[in-house]
């Protein structure tokens, strides 16, 4: 039933555009796989999608389902369904006979169809909705409705294009657990797109992360793209992150001796950048606390306290250190963290292995 | 009733609301309403000689209406005028269907603008110049023969203009914005993801229009269709400039009517021509399943 899906080396020009809407995006979904494209708006991945459905063909590169070529197979024709971004229900058909609508095509008859139609309706938890019009359901009816659509044709891979971008937010994040849900209950391949990175960390299996640029910067699970992102890009991206320029004075195996206008710090090195190189240091927010003095953190710099927010389960802190660097620092509502106040001079300390060295030039070692 | 007229003064103000309730109320009495009391009134009367007008003879009749049943000839040319309008309705949709969907779901921008021009500029010239024109293409030693004898498809030049062939063919030329627009507009909003979702559904190009395109555009085709009817059945200019002498129209027979000073059976035959008309919308209204609601959008 599931399928793996290959996009090998895959570009994409439209016709009269002088820049590439996808660049050489290269990876294999794994069958039964919740896959999601994640990336901010143009970057080019509603433009992977419709490549994959088969609306449009790529410019180059070779999109494989299960080992098969699709170049030259229409929509229509590959083992692919797609949830619109509006849904596109037709409004002019019932329910059930939207559902059955891709069995309609294939010839099925229409006791079948409506006995489908109802079993799918039950698995989207809509019993008794068949005989109903598209105007009088909910928005996340609809949402099930489209999804039992697209389900109805048996697809390999069923492809969803930012389908709750349209919900208000409670009801996005219970169709978030909805359609994790039916994915495993299938275990149908899911291509999920979205610009949310909750959205995509909480459902997927992997993340594929896309520049604006077109390109797919890294692929990982996770919490691995949350914890060790491999290019600029996904650092800044995915997560809230502290960014700062520094160089590096000494490589120290998988570590290294940063210099910065707040002084020496310590931070680990994937790229294995060696001492002279310029690159960009990323702490997490999380990850930084005030601490009494330098023995208690491996990394140590002053700051003074800019403005705080209370957000309820945590406060958001705006530090100013030297050199005109902005750090945002989270803490905890549990009465551990001291309390700051704005103008106060503090020390805040983050560790070594949470600051992540990153360069956006050659990678060597990586 | 009242809220209608409460909202009125609203929107327009009382000055506006006289002003408009004045003209719109002389436009229907005057031009509408009297001019087509006037027409049924010398339509139900007999012809006489003026000096027994409103004497004893001078009564309201069927007579007139009879005729269309009793003279054969114009029965037929009756019956022929309802059936080429027909054939010209569903020639010029024929043609539009698929102009109109590509202006509305394929093409756009500056293209769409293009071709928008394209469509409109013919119009631009007065309609009996492009009958002419049509005259000139279909003749016997016409633009068309020519080339089809060029081309070799032909030895002998053929006779366009027997027959209804050049009158339909002129008509659906001349009616084809009729139709293009309504069905461009009811296309045109249509949301291009349910083509997508339907074809990705796996449906034929053809299953797409039928069950997803023709049902969405039904108000447009029928408001299309009713208009091309209406100017075909009505148009006179086109039989008479394209037409054979064999080849009457309906509203042939009423002109010779009236100007052969039969003004009553002319009349009696303009009502028939407008009762025609009006069952068209009905029948056109039934089969499109369409409400007039519907249509005034």
């Amino acid at each position: 039933m599931s399928h793996d899906v290959d996009i090998d080396h895959v570009s994409m020009r439209y016709p009269g555009s002088q820049r590439f809407a996808v660049t050489d995006v290269h990876v294999r979904i794994k069958p039964g796989e919740f896959f999601s494209f994640l990336g901010p708006s143009g970057c080019g991945k509603t433009t992977l999608l419709r490549l994959v459905a088969g609306f449009i063909e790529p410019t180059q590169g070779e999109i494989r389902i299960d080992g098969k070529d699709m170049r030259g197979i229409g929509p229509n024709k590959r083992p692919t369904a797609m949830i619109f971004q509006n849904l596109a229900l037709f409004p002019l058909m019932t329910v059930a006979e939207n559902i059955a609508f891709g069995l309609e095509v294939r010839g099925v008859s229409a006791a079948k169809r409506r006995k489908r139609a109802e079993a799918l309706l039950e698995l989207v938890d809509l019993p008794g909705m068949a005989a109903k019009k598209v105007s009088d359901l909910s928005g996340g009816q609809r949402q099930r409705v489209a999804i039992a659509r697209a389900l109805a044709v048996e697809p390999a891979v069923l492809l969803l294009d930012e389908p709750l971008s349209a919900l208000d937010l409670k009801l996005r994040q219970h169709m978030r657990s909805e359609l994790r849900k039916i994915q495993r209950r299938t275990g149908v391949t899911f291509i999920y797109i979205t610009h949310d990175q909750g959205e995509a960390l909480n459902m997927s299996d992997r993340v594929g992360v896309m520049s604006e640029k077109g390109q797919l910067e890294q692929v990982a699970a996770p919490d691995v793209l949350y914890n060790e992102p491999a290019t600029i890009f996904v650092a800044d991206f995915v997560g809230e992150n502290n960014a700062f320029r520094v160089s590096v004075r000494e490589q120290v195996g998988d570590w290294a001796v940063l210099e910065t206008p707040f002084g020496m710090l310590k931070g680990r090195n994937p790229q294995g950048l060696t001492s002279g190189r310029r690159a960009t240091a990323f702490v997490r927010p999380e990850a930084i606390s005030v601490v009494e003095n330098s023995a208690a953190a491996d990394n140590f710099v002053p700051c003074t306290v800019e403005n705080l927010s209370f957000e309820g389960a945590f406060i958001t802190v705006v530090l100013k250190a030297a050199g005109d660097q902005s750090f945002v620092m989270r803490q905890n509502n549990d009465g551990s963290a001291p309390r700051l106040k704005a103008g106060a001079k503090v020390q805040i300390g983050f560790r070594a292995d949470n600051t992540l060295l990153l360069t956006n030039g050659e990678q060597s070692g990586a | 009733m009242r809220s209608f007229w409460q909202n009125a003064v609203r929107i327009f103000g009382p000055i506006g609301l006289t002003y408009i309730s004045i003209t719109v109320g002389a436009w229907l009495l005057f031009m509408i309403l009297i001019p087509q009391l006037i027409m049924i009134d010398f339509s139900m009367r007999p012809l006489l000689p003026l000096r027994k007008i409103g004497g004893p003879e001078d009564i309201w009749t069927l007579r007139n209406y009879m005729v269309l049943f009793t003279n054969e000839l114009h029965r037929a040319i009756f019956l022929k005028t309802i059936w080429s309008s027909i054939i010209v309705t569903s020639v010029a949709l024929a043609i539009c269907y698929p102009i109109s969907f590509y202006l509305a779901k394929v093409t756009r921008g500056a293209r769409l603008g293009w071709l928008m021009i394209g469509l409109i500029i013919p119009y631009w010239i007065n309609e009996l110049l492009r009958l002419f024109a049509w005259q000139l293409i279909l003749a016997d030693a016409g633009i068309l023969n020519k080339l089809l004898m060029l081309l070799g498809f032909i030895a002998e030049p053929l006779n366009f203009r027997a027959g209804n062939s050049a009158v339909i063919v002129g008509m659906a030329y001349a009616y084809i914005l009729f139709m293009v627009f309504p069905l461009y507009n009811a296309m045109e909003s249509l949301d291009r993801n349910q083509l997508d979702a339907a074809r990705d559904l796996g449906s034929s190009w053809l299953r797409i229009h039928w069950r997803i395109v023709v049902p969405h555009a039904k108000p447009g085709i029928a408001v299309g269709c009713i208009m091309t009817f209406m100017l075909a059945a009505g148009s006179i200019a086109a039989p008479q400039l394209l037409g054979s002498p064999s080849s009457f129209w309906f509203t042939e027979v009423i002109y010779t009517n009236f100007e052969t000073a039969n003004w009553n059976q002319g009349a009696a035959y303009a009502t028939v021509l407008a009762l025609l008309c009006l069952v068209f919308i009905f029948v056109m209204l039934r089969v499109f399943r369409v409400s007039l609601k519907e249509l005034a959008q």
